[in-house]
């Protein structure tokens, strides 16, 4: 053996074969299926609900023994409130008040982010305008705009509407330009070789092609205009006689109602989890999941 | 594709015409010519192929005839009629797998040119789009989204898409290339198997010499930088069941010998 040289290493000559395979019934195992227990880990919403329950324990946790309702009112004191609140419709009516605004602030910076991407993504100078303008305006807290807003539009509604429509245009244009400029070439090809020009080639190829991005940008949108509204309405407070959820944060502080404030801020988060997780997240399981463009 | 099943038209009308095209296009530092003048004829029935190394300009040819690039000289017509814009006329299958729309389903993806088209009612368009799903053994997968569908099958579907707009012509950029071997030749199989069926006429690019041979009926060799006319050579007789024959061999030879020589041209004068 030790004569071998390694570089001359000749592999064995081996017979050949050929085998029957077995019958794939008599291998064992080849799809089972999965346990209970793994079955419900895979739900997404239950293991949301876990985390949910578990900080409302340490919430619990910490504050009885605090015994301080007027720093730190308990999760059950808090709940109680927002019961409370619900049930003499206060809440009701004040969360009326803000959506019905955020409504309309929300589709109004959505439509002109629409009308804005469209003429972006069909001219050079129109790119140009989008992105310097949203270079400037990107940045700027929606919220430093009230005073101004307050000096053109007065108190009420038109002033509230604006900052709205400045917090979401910018991210949702952003979102959405970006999303129309990552459409591969292929697809803009094959939309063309069907004959589809102009407006219908942006609303059958560009728009669904570019859904994820587009779907982002409504998304930071929505969670922008939210917080916006809120902290606006606690600056400012009160409009023509009935304030929104900002304002019934605000007053309560002053009244010193902290579980009332609690209960405010609780419904702040919950109309947030809600969109996120009935809104958007079905709309993401009818559109982008479905159409495997994201997991 | 209509008539060309049962009345052959008389030689001598070339469904394309392609005359001294001259094709450039701009990267972001320079202009790249990609072809020059270069000259083809495509009759109905034909699986013209375009062979060539990377670089020879195959892809941006087909582009031209597809109407997404507009000759610097020289005219491409269809029919007599100018090309100038892309159209349903010319549907084409490209490489990349990305070309069908993922939010549609299969069944969807080959009814959408049918119906933006205007070519045929909703029901008609559903009708054709099951037949051709069909000719390309999808039925099982109709409603199925492109996402869950392998490379192979993908191809399929844009084959069958492009068929069932009954193009005038069918123009095939590299369509089997990103597909492993054993699928490509299953492909190559299927495709000569339609076009036997319904005899549609197909441009076909490839850089496989093989390919062009066993797909092709006429098979048109480019030369690198910029692509120019090399050959223009017949392989009707060629197929699957030839690949092996010593005809076949030759055939690839002389291909071979044709851009290898251009090979090592191209790379003394740039070293």
């Amino acid at each position: 053996m030790s004569s071998v040289k390694r570089a001359a290493a000749v592999p064995p000559v081996r017979p050949e074969f050929e085998r029957a395979v077995l019958d794939a019934r008599n291998v064992g195992e080849i799809l089972r299926p999965l346990s209970l227990w793994e079955q419900i880990t895979n739900v997404t919403a239950l293991r949301r609900i876990f985390i949910l329950v578990l900080l409302a324990a340490l919430w619990q946790a910490y504050a009885v023994p605090l015994d301080n309702p007027l720093i730190f009112p308990t999760f059950s004191d808090t709940v109680t409130a927002f019961w409370g609140g619900i049930l003499s419709g206060e809440i009701l009516a004040r969360t009326a008040v803000s959506i019905r605004l955020l409504v309309v602030g929300y589709a109004a910076g959505v439509a002109i982010a629409a009308a804005l991407t469209t003429f972006a993504v069909s001219t050079r100078i129109g790119t140009d305008l989008l992105s310097t303008l949203t270079a400037m305006f990107n940045p700027l807290p929606a919220i430093a705009l009230l005073p101004l807003a307050l000096l053109w539009f007065g108190l009420g509604a038109p002033s509230l509407i604006f900052v709205l429509i400045h917090s979401v245009l910018w991210p949702v244009s952003l979102n959405t330009h970006s999303g129309f400029l990552s459409v591969s070439d292929t697809l803009r090809m094959a939309g063309q070789n069907y004959g589809l020009k102009g407006i219908r080639f942006v609303l059958r190829i560009l728009i669904p092609a570019a859904f994820p991005s587009i779907l982002t940008g409504l998304k930071i949108g929505w969670a922008f205009a939210w917080r916006t509204l809120i902290a606006a309405e606690l600056v400012f407070g009160v409009s023509s006689g009935s304030g929104g959820l900002g304002w019934y944060i605000f007053q309560n502080r002053n009244e010193l109602e902290i579980a009332n404030v609690f209960a405010g801020l609780f419904t702040v988060i919950l109309i947030g989890l809600l969109v996120e997780s009935v809104v958007f997240r079905s709309l993401e399981a009818r559109t982008v999941r479905k159409w495997g463009m994201q997991r | 594709m209509n008539d060309a099943g049962n009345a052959p038209p008389p030689v001598g009308t070339p469904l394309l015409e392609v005359d001294g095209v001259t094709l450039q296009y701009k990267t972001r530092e320079h202009l790249v010519t990609a072809t020059y003048r270069v000259g083809f004829q495509v009759h109905r029935g034909d699986r013209f192929v375009l062979l060539g190394p990377s670089g020879c300009g195959k892809s941006t040819l087909l582009k031209g005839v597809g109407g997404f690039l507009r000759p610097v000289e020289g005219s491409i017509r269809l029919n007599g009629r100018a090309v100038d814009r892309p159209g349903p006329d010319r549907m084409m299958v490209f490489q990349e797998f990305d070309q069908l729309l993922p939010w549609k389903t299969v069944q969807q993806n080959v009814m959408f040119p049918l119906v933006t088209g205007g070519s045929c009612s909703a029901r008609e368009a559903a009708e054709r789009a099951r037949a051709y799903i069909d000719k390309v053994k999808l039925t099982e997968f109709r409603d199925v989204y492109p996402h869950m569908l392998s490379g192979g099958m993908k191809q399929r579907v844009a084959i069958a898409r492009a068929m069932a707009m009954e193009p005038e012509i069918l123009l095939m950029d590299e369509p089997f290339a990103a597909l492993d071997a054993l699928t490509r030749r299953k492909m190559q199989e299927e495709l000569l198997q339609l076009w036997s069926d319904i005899r549609f006429t197909v441009l076909f690019v490839t850089h496989s010499i093989e390919e062009a041979i066993i797909v092709g009926n006429r098979i048109l060799v480019l030369s690198p930088h910029p692509g120019q006319v090399k050959a223009e050579l017949n392989s009707e007789t060629h197929g699957h069941g030839t690949a092996g024959d010593a005809a076949f061999l030759a055939l690839q030879h002389r291909i071979h010998a044709m851009l290898f020589a251009e090979a090592v041209e191209d790379t003394r004068v740039h070293p």
